[in-house]
């Protein structure tokens, strides 16, 4: 446990003195979703209509964009090799990390998701489960981003090759978040969708870090 | 399992199967293309239309299949580091993309006169499309990296990590209620007349020993790759052991 909360708060600390980086982040998702209105046309009850699905989308990828540096820079600098030969087990180094990286993007994103939800005139009863759905989505993001970031350390075009990588397996983050929003909106009982995202976040959570932990072995051998 | 990790052994056998499959697939797509495409009934309700499924199913199931057989060769890899499942599994994955677009193009094909769409968001179209993402993310990660033996490494937990999704479509059509119907078929019982099983069943054993006969092919042509490389190398090396001499 002290490994989890060492790295946890080295993590933190690196992203708080680089706070740019998940600004950056941040700004993505509130310019990209701001496209949309211009591509689409003003007209409230369109955007409303399409605004659980426009949030889910850019917030998946500004997470991809995110994930680039959870472990390019340690790879870099020869910290990953350290850790990998620290002893400590793996499976927690990379919750560690993850977890840092959900707490640096996806809890902005889900701030900033209420104000981006303003623009698009996403009606009133549907804020509590949009950031519900997302609160339960993204740590699945991260989870699942994690071991599609760790498979391409030292590719030769990491960026693109990561995005073919990770995000057919968003697909099903994005039906459910988006199906829970939608379903407020359209009345009907939104626990359904709501609850099979915390199914994913589950699966993922007992899963990923293993498959993370494999991958990062291979790429410093 | 170890003595076949030699490829010698390994092809040894491969290539006393290859004139079985490929002179099986050749016979069975003789007689089961003509019974599929003119001579089977066609159905009551879809019409002359059925006759697209004697290629959608064989190629689905192939799609399906080809996935398992990758994702237990490269376990096998990481495991046992076996040098043979790796390649088994590396010349699979192009096939089996190609078997989930035909399974996914002839679906459309059938879906436009029956269901009056090309497409429906409807959860086994998606997670096949889906699979066939997962098989090009395998193809591009495996062939991304200078050193290849990290690129299969990489690829191989990816498709162990991928296989999450088959059961998904296996099952997509029972768990949701979708315009995909379920399977008429199963290992109990089937909802099908004889003379429509005849030609599924003719198709799928085509599909499945053109399977085995291309990836014969395709292991020698792996194989033979993997020599001419090593060929290139030693001479590359040899020129500048000389050069250094002189």
């Amino acid at each position: 446990m002290s490994v989890f909360s060492a790295l946890l708060a080295r993590d933190l600390k690196l992203a708080l003195r680089q706070s740019a980086d998940s600004m950056t982040v941040v700004a993505f998702f509130a310019i990209a979703t701001v496209l949309f209105p211009f591509g689409i046309g003003p007209e409230a009850n369109v955007l409303a209509r399409i605004a659980g699905g426009v949030l889910w989308v850019t917030a998946l990828l500004a997470a991809l964009l995110s994930l680039d540096r959870l472990f390019t820079v340690d790879y870099e600098d020869g910290t990953l090799d350290q850790l990998v030969l620290s002893g400590a087990p793996l499976p927690m180094v990379v919750l560690a990390k993850v977890t840092a990286h959900w707490l640096t993007t996806g809890v902005p994103l889900i701030i900033m998701s209420p104000v981006l939800a303003l623009t698009l005139h996403l009606p009133a009863q549907g804020y509590a489960p949009m950031m519900l759905a997302l609160l339960l989505g993204t740590p699945t993001v991260s989870l699942v981003g994690a071991v599609g970031a760790a498979l391409v350390l030292g590719t030769r075009r990491g960026g693109v090759l990561l995005s073919l990588l990770v995000l057919p397996l968003y697909i099903p983050v994005l039906i459910f978040g988006t199906a829970s929003v939608e379903a407020v909106i359209t009345g009907v009982e939104t626990n359904g969708p709501l609850l099979i995202l915390a199914g994913f976040a589950v699966l993922a959570l007992t899963l990923c870090p293993w498959a993370t932990a494999a991958a990062l072995r291979q790429a410093v051998e | 399992m170890h003595k076949f990790a030699n490829p010698t052994q390994f092809m040894r056998i491969a290539n006393a199967i290859y004139p079985w499959a490929a002179g099986l697939s050749m016979i069975l797509f003789l007689i089961g293309v003509p019974i599929a495409l003119v001579s089977s009934p066609a159905d009551y309700q879809q019409g002359e239309t059925v006759r697209i499924l004697y290629l959608h199913v064989p190629a689905a199931v192939m799609m399906q299949m080809i996935y398992y057989g990758m994702a237990a060769g490269s376990a096998a890899y990481l495991i046992w580091r076996h040098p043979m499942a790796n390649l088994v599994a590396k010349a699979s994955a192009p096939m089996g993309a190609i078997f989930t677009a035909l399974c996914l193009i002839c679906g459309m094909l059938w879906g436009q006169p029956m269901w009056g769409t090309f497409w429906v968001w409807d959860a086994r179209l998606t997670s096949t499309l889906i699979q066939f993402f997962i098989y090009l993310g395998y193809i591009a990660l495996a062939d991304a990296f200078e050193d290849p033996e990290r690129g299969d490494r990489a690829a191989a937990i990816l498709a162990l990590v991928g296989v999450v999704n088959v059961p998904i479509i296996k099952f997509s059509v029972n768990w949701w209620n979708t315009l995909h119907q379920p399977a008429s078929l199963s290992l109990t019982k089937s909802s099908m007349t004889g003379d429509m099983l005849l030609p599924l069943f003719l198709m799928m054993g085509a599909f499945g020993t053109f399977y085995i006969a291309v990836l014969v092919l395709r292991l020698r042509a792996e194989l033979l790759s993997a020599k001419i490389r090593n060929a290139r190398l030693s001479q590359v090396a040899v020129s500048e052991a000389t050069a250094a001499a002189e």
